[in-house]
């Protein structure tokens, strides 16, 4: 009697064992399966740029939210001019064609309120340019492949060029960060003098005291490779934002096209 | 993440194990690309990244604040002994010590892992930060040692979850059914000792 007992017992619990095995791998599966199906949603999204949308809104919230925390004040960490290299690297070549520099002029087009109007186009030379203050900037040059180089720049800072020229905002005034929303412009748009590479930078960033326009590079004229005559150098963001030889400069209330965002990278690739 | 991660190393891969021109082991070889299909998506893994970095953040975030205020801390924060023990059961697991070392609810060894590996996610995300906002926090990359040195960091402590990985599964195929039952259902089989 005792044994029979004692068996029907532990029939009983081993059941109440796989009732709750079961149960506990059903909801188990079931999880395994929600993460499976929502990542085959994310990555069946319809694209935006090269990338499925979901993930482009996220980026944007990233960007909110670094762009939060930037400020003119957080300087790239500045090296001696003896820690930059000799042999810059060399990594892009679009809009890099042959190009004889001594037609170049700079075309910048005023923020305009309104469709732009002939007479907010003008052109600056490259003599006119190295009049402004010349400034220099030797930083960690970041790739958004990875690699960073310590490189020395020399040029004019973009704040003391908009500031000169009275670009940027709507009354031609100096742009000033104080200044009131929709008055500045929110982009700047940059573009090689044949129209294959462009990209669109935030005015903050532009208007940050490492930023230049930039003609040397470790002390001498900028060479053809690394965009003669006039390049832009922008420490706060990733090198694809670095624009070589830049032909057209013109503002915008909205983000203006980018070469790399439309390959199915970040637009706002800052640092 | 580690996936992810994966693509956007592959587009600067340059750590390697050797010395000046001999490697023993180069990050990554060829035929392990080819096989995971890296090649060429920097641009995805990026986004990937920072979507899930999210994830990543917020599911460590809640793993702790469920630790720390359940009180189960208690169980998995190594003590004195812990060292000890931990060297035991790797003897122990490597078969070269046959009796079986101390084992509360997890062991020396597992009470060292589970809070390094915790210790670890905080790692990847201070040089995670280092590495993507060098300028606006640049107090992280200092901390870091640097730009390069945190990305160095970053892979080192990626290798180290894959190594984690590994040696889990391993233990948890040898533990057998009535753990593995345990990691799903959160309860687990006592035999009686009377029987």
């Amino acid at each position: 009697m005792m044994v029979q007992e004692e068996n029907k017992q532990e029939e009983k619990f081993r059941k109440v064992v796989r009732r709750k095995t079961v149960r506990a791998f059903s909801w188990f599966f079931l999880f395994l399966l929600f993460l499976f199906a929502g990542w085959k949603w994310l990555v069946n999204q319809p694209n935006a740029d090269g990338l499925p949308k979901p993930l482009r809104k996220i980026l944007h919230v990233n960007e909110k939210i670094f762009s939060g925390v930037y400020s003119d004040s957080h300087l790239s960490k500045e090296y001696p001019k003896s820690s930059a290299v000799s042999d810059v690297r060399v990594n892009g070549d679009v809009g890099m064609k042959a190009y004889d520099t001594s037609e170049w002029t700079l075309q910048v087009v005023r923020f305009s309120p309104f469709t732009p109007v002939p007479g907010d186009t003008f052109y600056v030379t490259l003599d006119e340019i190295k009049k402004l203050p010349r400034t220099e900037v030797v930083f960690n040059f970041k790739c958004i492949e990875g690699w960073s180089q310590v490189t020395w720049w020399g040029g004019v800072k973009f704040s003391d060029f908009a500031a000169h020229y009275r670009v940027g905002t709507r009354d031609q005034s100096a742009p000033d960060k104080e200044y009131a929303p929709g008055m500045i412009a929110k982009y700047a748009g940059l573009v090689t003098p044949d129209g294959e590479y462009y990209v669109g930078i935030d005015m903050a960033s532009m208007l940050h005291p490492q930023t230049i326009l930039c003609y040397e590079m470790n002390g001498k004229p900028l060479p053809m490779n690394q965009g003669a005559p006039l390049r832009l150098i922008i420490p706060v963001k990733y090198g694809v934002k670095h624009i070589k030889r830049i032909g057209t400069l013109f503002f915008s209330a909205a983000p203006p096209p980018d070469y790399w965002f439309e390959q199915g990278y970040d637009y706002y690739a800052g640092l | 993440m580690i996936w992810s991660g994966l693509l956007i190393y592959w587009a600067n891969d340059v750590y390697r194990i050797g010395w000046s021109d001999h490697t023993i082991l180069k990050f990554f070889p060829d035929s392990f690309y080819k096989a995971f299909h890296v090649p060429f998506k920097l641009a995805k893994g990026m986004s990937f990244h920072f979507v899930f970095m999210w994830l990543f953040a917020l599911n460590g975030f809640l793993y702790v604040l469920y630790i720390m205020f359940s009180g189960k801390w208690r169980e998995l924060i190594p003590g004195k002994k812990s060292f000890g023990d931990a060297w035991q059961v790797l003897l122990h697991d490597l078969f070269l010590k046959k009796e079986k070392p101390a084992q509360g609810k997890f062991n020396g060894a597992q009470k060292i892992a589970y809070t390094g590996i915790i210790i670890m996610g905080i790692g990847s995300l201070v040089t995670g930060l280092a590495i993507y906002k060098p300028v606006q926090l640049s107090w992280m990359m200092y901390l870091t040692g640097g730009y390069e040195a945190a990305r160095i960091e970053h892979f080192i402590l990626t290798i180290g979850y894959v190594l984690f990985f590994i040696v889990h599964i391993v233990q948890v195929i040898r533990s057998g059914w009535n753990n593995f039952r345990a990691i799903v259902a959160g309860w687990e089989v006592v035999e009686d000792a009377g029987d």
